[in-house]
């Protein structure tokens, strides 16, 4: 035990810190949220909104696609942050029913780095882009939705036809879904 | 010393530092003994279903090897402040939580205090997953700490979203559907809780029938505990050999009888016998080792926007658009626009009036790796 204390004085005499009183420090999760959060670069069609300011790990992300089959929609996402994060991804939601084929009636998102592809080493920023590719490219492969899937993969005019029903609180089959036009 | 821990490698590591003459153990554990654990935690029978592991760990312990002391808590690590921390020599680590090692971790390097060498505890980890392991020694502050090598952890294998919805192939696919899709469906805001056995009845119900109508069999209600709890089938064996490895390093260092471990050991038991020790670098900008807080004088009547100016004036930092913070509040937030509006007011407040001579003050900022802390002591 003394060699590894003189390890650290030879490091103290080095460094010549002087060391002030303990205090509570913000946790490393929490201060990685903070530089993810504050050094987000969002274009035009996106922003955050804080319900709580004091928290900043529950935010909502509302995208607003210029172009693509969604032009016109005004999309809210709910980003929840755990204590383990970056080491567990955020949980993200969509707040609408919506007629999409990766994103279920009750708002599940399928995005490969929510999930199965997430590294610690990526940030909210990453995440960002990629749901705001899924407006762009809906992917019929990766199927939440497996009815809105199958009629973007058979024909895409009719799919346009129903997402646009369907951003109007419209009906697409039986299922009535949330106005979501700006 | 303290161990913290009970389960398939604590019963493990009490045991060797029961044996290897260690007179004075505490024990953390916040877990109660299930029957799924027997087969491997060999210090409780069949009787001690339901209590607490720290507890009936500590007195089994007791009652086979004289002399040693043994205090139990049952308890979350979390529950414990620096107090309870200073009073151990030494901390050794037999956890399967991520979040709880995080913890840990981030506690024992806080708790170095340059003044008081009683107050560096080296900190032993091991952890072990399947046939695969490993130990490490933590210096805090003088080399590499658990943070440091976060990035190297592969997190769970999960299964697309996407595969859980529509093509389960494995009886694992259909307890996930149940856990993550099924439950917030048809129970809204209710919280799954893992521990509970009715909740876990739901979604075993649940799983199966999605089983049979995919064609799959397999799922069980022990099975659906496993998944929803993230259990990974833990060997003995290599409870056995991370644990031995750990109470060695544990002996050396408190007996200075040897060189102790530098600083890593992975054991890697799936293909016959394989291990591999290194050293492990600390990781520059590490959040929690890698910026440790520096002394930063600043006049109590500064402004912060003075401060930030004076800030960027530290040859040392590149700082462009920092954020700064303190434990308590937001002092101010360089984005997004909501928070920026909200925190700008501060920029004209003194110091004095947002901050205690002595308090540390955390800083991120494009420029830099990860953040700086600053102690800001007023003169
Ligand atoms: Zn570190």
């Amino acid at each position: 035990m003394l060699k590894i204390w003189s390890m650290k004085q030879q490091q103290q005499a080095a460094s010549n810190a002087e060391g002030g009183q303990k205090k509570k420090k913000v946790t490393a999760a929490q201060l990685r949220a903070q530089k993810d959060i504050t050094e987000l670069s969002l274009p035009s069609t996106m922003r955050t909104h804080f319900p709580d300011p004091d928290d900043i790990l529950n935010f909502t992300l509302t995208i607003e696609p210029d172009e693509g089959m969604y032009k016109g929609g005004s999309f809210k996402f709910t980003f929840a942050i755990n204590s383990n994060f970056p080491h567990e991804p955020p949980k993200v939601k969509c707040t609408h029913k919506i007629y999409h084929p990766n994103i279920d009636l009750e708002g599940n998102v399928c995005l490969n780095i929510l999930r199965e592809d997430w590294k610690p080493v990526l940030n909210l920023n990453a995440v960002i882009v990629g749901l705001q590719f899924l407006f762009l490219e809906p992917n019929p492969s990766d199927p939440l939705n497996k009815e809105a899937a199958e009629d973007l993969r058979l024909t895409r005019d009719n799919f346009k036809r129903n997402v646009k029903n369907s951003m109007q609180g419209g009906f697409v089959k039986s299922t009535q879904f949330d106005r979501v036009l700006k | 010393m303290l161990q913290s821990g009970a389960g398939g490698l604590g019963c493990e590591i009490l045991k060797n530092l029961a044996l290897s003459g260690f007179k004075d153990i505490h024990v953390i554990d916040m877990d109660t003994i299930d029957v799924s654990n027997l087969n491997r935690q060999f210090l409780f029978r069949q009787a001690d279903v339901g209590k607490p592991k720290a507890t009936v760990a500590a007195e089994f312990v007791m009652k086979r090897v004289k002399g040693v002391k043994i205090t139990p808590y049952y308890g979350a690590i979390q529950d414990k402040g620096p107090d309870y921390y200073m009073q151990f020599q030494l901390v050794i680590c037999g956890l399967d939580s991520v979040e709880a090692r995080r913890w840990i971790n981030a506690t024992l390097v806080e708790m170095v205090d340059p003044q008081n060498p009683e107050s560096l505890k080296p900190l032993i980890d091991g952890g072990t997953e399947g046939f695969k392991g490993q130990s490490r020694v933590i210096l805090p502050t003088l080399g590499s700490c658990y943070e440091c090598s976060l990035d190297m952890l592969t997190p769970r294998t999960a299964v697309p979203m996407c595969t859980l919805a529509s093509i389960p192939r494995q009886p694992a696919h259909c307890i996930e559907w149940a856990s993550i899709l099924e439950w917030p469906r048809v129970m809204g805001d209710k919280k799954l809780d893992n521990d509970d056995p009715e909740h876990i009845q739901w979604l075993y119900e649940k799983a199966l029938e999605r089983a049979r109508e995919f064609n799959i069999s397999g799922v069980t209600y022990s099975m659906t505990q496993g998944v929803v709890k993230n259990i990974i089938p833990a060997i003995a064996s290599t409870n056995a050999i991370i644990a031995a490895s750990c109470c060695n390093e544990a002996l050396k260092i408190v007996t200075s009888s040897n060189p102790y471990l530098n600083n890593y050991m992975m054991y890697i038991g799936d293909e016959g016998v394989y291990t591999h020790t290194f050293a492990h670098e600390q990781k520059d900008g590490c959040p929690v080792c890698g910026n440790m807080a520096t002394d930063f004088h600043a006049k109590a009547d500064w402004t912060l926007d003075e401060f930030i100016e004076r800030l960027k004036e530290k040859p040392d930092v590149q700082i462009k658009k920092p954020t700064l913070t303190t434990e308590r509040r937001k002092l101010y937030y360089a984005g997004p626009p909501q928070l920026n509006e909200l925190t700008k007011p501060n920029l004209d407040k003194r110091l004095k009036d947002l901050l205690d001579s002595g308090e540390e003050v955390a800083i991120t900022d494009p420029g830099l790796p990860f953040s700086l802390r600053l102690n800001v002591i007023f003169s």
